[in-house]
């Protein structure tokens, strides 16, 4: 039930180390800390779903979809939404299809012919089956396991929690007019939560868990610079340490590493090169989401923040 | 092999590092307030079995990845790993079942949080932590700001919603209802000579009902209210359908605050706007202001409701009677819960309390955290 391989071989790629995965999402763009490394290492070496929880915008879905990149495997994304079900989920019946089908039988006498129980059997078969995410992962073919990324599952309801904990123990699917479809190779599966509630404990513990954190001053100035290579690096840490400062003031919406992103692409546009409070009012739009935050953010002084930047931000450039 | 250790194997058995490290971590994790169940400790055994036991680093990450899963515990972690590190050379600490002790002492005066071991011979492990359990009891108006913390800690594991209904099962279920419903479909349409005829979706609404919780931040509950806000902010975060408002000179709407902030924040958002500090609130205008704008419109609908409250109000006793009917009348249970109950020769001195125990449900205390684990029981049963 556990494995405990050594030398984990996925999809007949060696992930043999922890520094293997940072390489390999380093490689694709993605810039993790330790505890990330690790949690991604020892879920592709165990074979479990990796579970990550926090606040949105900190890389969640990015993560999933740099894994998929640097494996060169499909990224098969289920995006969750209160209401979710298995129609959605997992698989649905064609019934346009089923309806013209029936039609065409009727019309050709073959109805009559075949019986009532013989045409049910056509109508729920495979052919007029359609598969949703989580099947799709489970029936892929691909040469190397899909990314399974089932996105802010917080938002689902208890009762689909129930269910994937399910698909995640033995990773099959019954359809009662078909059968069971069982994976082949597991597919690699990321869960992603805003933690707008709690998910279930029991889900977790199938996992391995990472709390996500916003990104430390250093590696938020690495993901600028590699994500906008025209900024320069003084930019970037007065913007990231503008973005820290704006985390630590209890807003509504705390900026994210896009917002943090998309405010140093429009600094570097309007030719800034140190932030002053009159630039910082102007764009501040790109960060802040909410009035009552901008009101906050004023409430407690730009000037202030702008000093603390240009500290920070010009020591390290 | 490595992957069979149950519970049935006596600790002493334990020969490899892995398990060894990963059993006795646990049973301080567990010592400590955290839950540490065997499942997470299996899984524990085999992410060191991959990553080795030699660097804490990786040692501290396995355990994290595999026994944590929220954030609040992280903190608690953190510090019981520390000791446990350090003492993790020291065999007479962990080589005999029966003689490891962990010991949590109670952590009063200081901010030194690393553990310390005895400086007799004694095997235990001593890790510092604050009187987690002898506050179960504790009266929340004695609640030191550290103690707050705690509280809040254990009121995350409070949870609004007992385990999960029997439904396991539901969703495919519903799947095969909805496919018979197709069938009759087809079959009404080999009779109408394939006419459509449109499906009809029969699924049944199984929500959980909502929930609204009603906070006094009047003066009076000022001792109440800090502790009871986290409450409000474990339910809110905790589960969907959880909408808060406190109760002052005004009404204020916190569901929002609370989702992912620092209740201490929302709590004095809320409480700036009480002008007046020293009296009593006017409990019945509040709920008239809440019944008209939100209420009786379709919040509070189906809903359980819970007040809580001292039930000191200003204001005239027949007002807040009113509300409490016009509530109750569309409410699908009213609790109220009162942080004074306990307190001998209180009753009396309540009128507005006694204005409105005649359209209550439920009456039960809220001064200590027992008293809020029994408040969950009501409502999951509500
Ligand atoms: N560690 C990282 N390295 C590089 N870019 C990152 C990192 N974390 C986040 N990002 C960037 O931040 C953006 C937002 O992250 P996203 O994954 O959408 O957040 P979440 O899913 O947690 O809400 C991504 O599009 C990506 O550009
Ligand atoms: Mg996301």
């Amino acid at each position: 039930m556990y494995p405990s391989r050594r030398t984990p071989t996925l999809w007949g790629v060696t992930v043999s180390s922890v520094t293997d995965v940072r390489a390999g999402l380093q490689a694709n763009g993605y810039l993790p800390d330790d505890g990330v490394t690790t949690a991604v290492y020892l879920s592709l070496s165990l074979g479990r779903p990796l579970f990550l929880e926090g606040e949105a915008g900190v890389g969640k879905t990015e993560l999933a979809k740099t894994i998929a990149r640097w494996r060169g495997a499909p990224l098969i994304r289920l995006q969750c939404y209160e209401g979710i079900d298995i129609s959605q989920a997992v698989y649905d019946w064609d019934y346009s299809r089923q309806l013209l089908h029936l039609r065409a039988a009727e019309a050709s006498g073959e109805a009559k012919e075949a019986g009532t129980t013989a045409l049910e059997n056509q109508l729920y078969s495979e052919r007029f089956l359609v598969k949703r995410a989580i099947l799709r992962a489970i029936t892929d073919e691909s040469n190397t396991p899909p990314v399974l990324l089932i996105d802010e599952i917080d938002r689902a309801d208890d009762e689909f929690e129930a269910y994937l904990l399910e698909v995640l123990s033995d990773f099959q699917v019954t359809i009662p007019e078909i059968g069971t479809y069982v994976a082949k190779q597991p597919p690699v599966v990321v869960l992603t939560s805003n933690r707008t509630r709690d998910v279930h404990d029991a889900l977790k513990r199938r996992c391995l868990y990472h709390w996500v954190e916003h990104p430390d001053f250093e590696r938020e100035v690495s993901i600028v610079r590699a994500k906008v290579p025209s900024v320069d690096v003084s930019l970037a840490a007065q913007v990231a340490a503008a973005v820290g400062s704006l985390r630590a003031m209890n807003l509504y919406k705390p900026p994210g590493i896009a917002e943090t992103i998309d405010w140093a692409t429009a600094l570097g546009r309007l030719g800034t090169s140190v932030l002053d409070e009159s630039v910082v009012e102007a764009t501040l739009g790109t960060v802040l989401k909410y009035k009552e935050d901008h009101d906050r953010v004023r409430e407690l002084g730009i000037a202030a923040m702008v000093k603390q930047a240009l500290d920070r931000g010009l020591l390290h450039g | 092999m490595s992957t069979t250790t149950t519970g049935s194997t006596s600790f002493f058995e334990l020969r490899s590092g892995p398990e060894r490290i990963a059993v006795v971590f646990a049973r301080v994790l567990r010592q400590a307030g955290l839950t540490a169940p065997l499942d997470s400790v299996l899984t524990f055994i085999a992410a060191l079995e991959q990553l080795g036991i030699d660097s804490r680093d990786n040692v501290y990450w396995a355990g994290r990845a595999s026994l944590i899963g929220r954030p609040e515990d992280i903190s608690l972690y953190d510090r019981a790993f520390a000791v446990f590190w350090e003492h993790r050379e020291t065999p007479e600490y962990f080589d005999d079942d029966e003689q490891l002790k962990v010991s949590i002492v109670l952590d009063d005066e200081d901010a030194a949080s690393e553990g310390v071991a005895n400086p007799s011979d004694d095997p235990t492990i001593t890790v510092r932590f604050s009187r987690v359990e002898t506050l179960q009891h504790k009266d929340f108006a004695s609640y030191s700001d550290d103690e707050l913390d705690i509280a809040r800690q254990l009121m995350g594991r409070l949870k609004l919603i007992g385990p999960y209904r029997r439904s396991l099962r539901r969703a495919p279920t519903r799947r095969r209802a909805q496919s018979t419903d197709v069938r009759r479909t087809l079959r009404a349409s080999f009779a109408s000579d394939g006419e459509l005829i449109r499906r009809r979706f029969t699924a049944p609404d199984e929500r959980p009902r909502r929930i609204v919780l009603l906070l006094d931040v009047s003066g009076s509950m000022e001792p109440y209210a800090r502790a009871l806000v986290r409450f409000v902010h474990a339910a809110v975060v905790g589960r969907q359908r959880v909408e808060a408002f406190t109760l002052g000179t005004r009404l204020t709407r916190i569901t929002r605050e609370l989702n992912s902030r620092d209740p201490d924040i929302a709590l004095r958002r809320a409480s700036d706007s009480v002008a007046d500090w020293s009296g009593g609130t006017r409990l019945g205008e509040t709920l008239r202001h809440f019944n008209d704008r939100w209420g009786t419109r379709g919040m509070a609908r189906g809903a359980v409701v819970v007040v809580l409250s001292d039930g000191w109000d200003r204001g005239s006793p027949d007002v807040l009677a009113e509300q409490m009917q016009r509530l109750g009348r569309v409410a699908h249970r009213i609790v109220w819960v009162n942080p004074l109950k306990v307190t001998p020769g209180y009753a009396p001195l309540a009128r507005g309390m006694a204005a409105a125990l005649p359209y209550v449900e439920d009456f039960i205390e809220g001064h200590s955290l027992d008293a809020l684990q029994h408040l969950t029981k009501v409502i999951s049963n509500a």
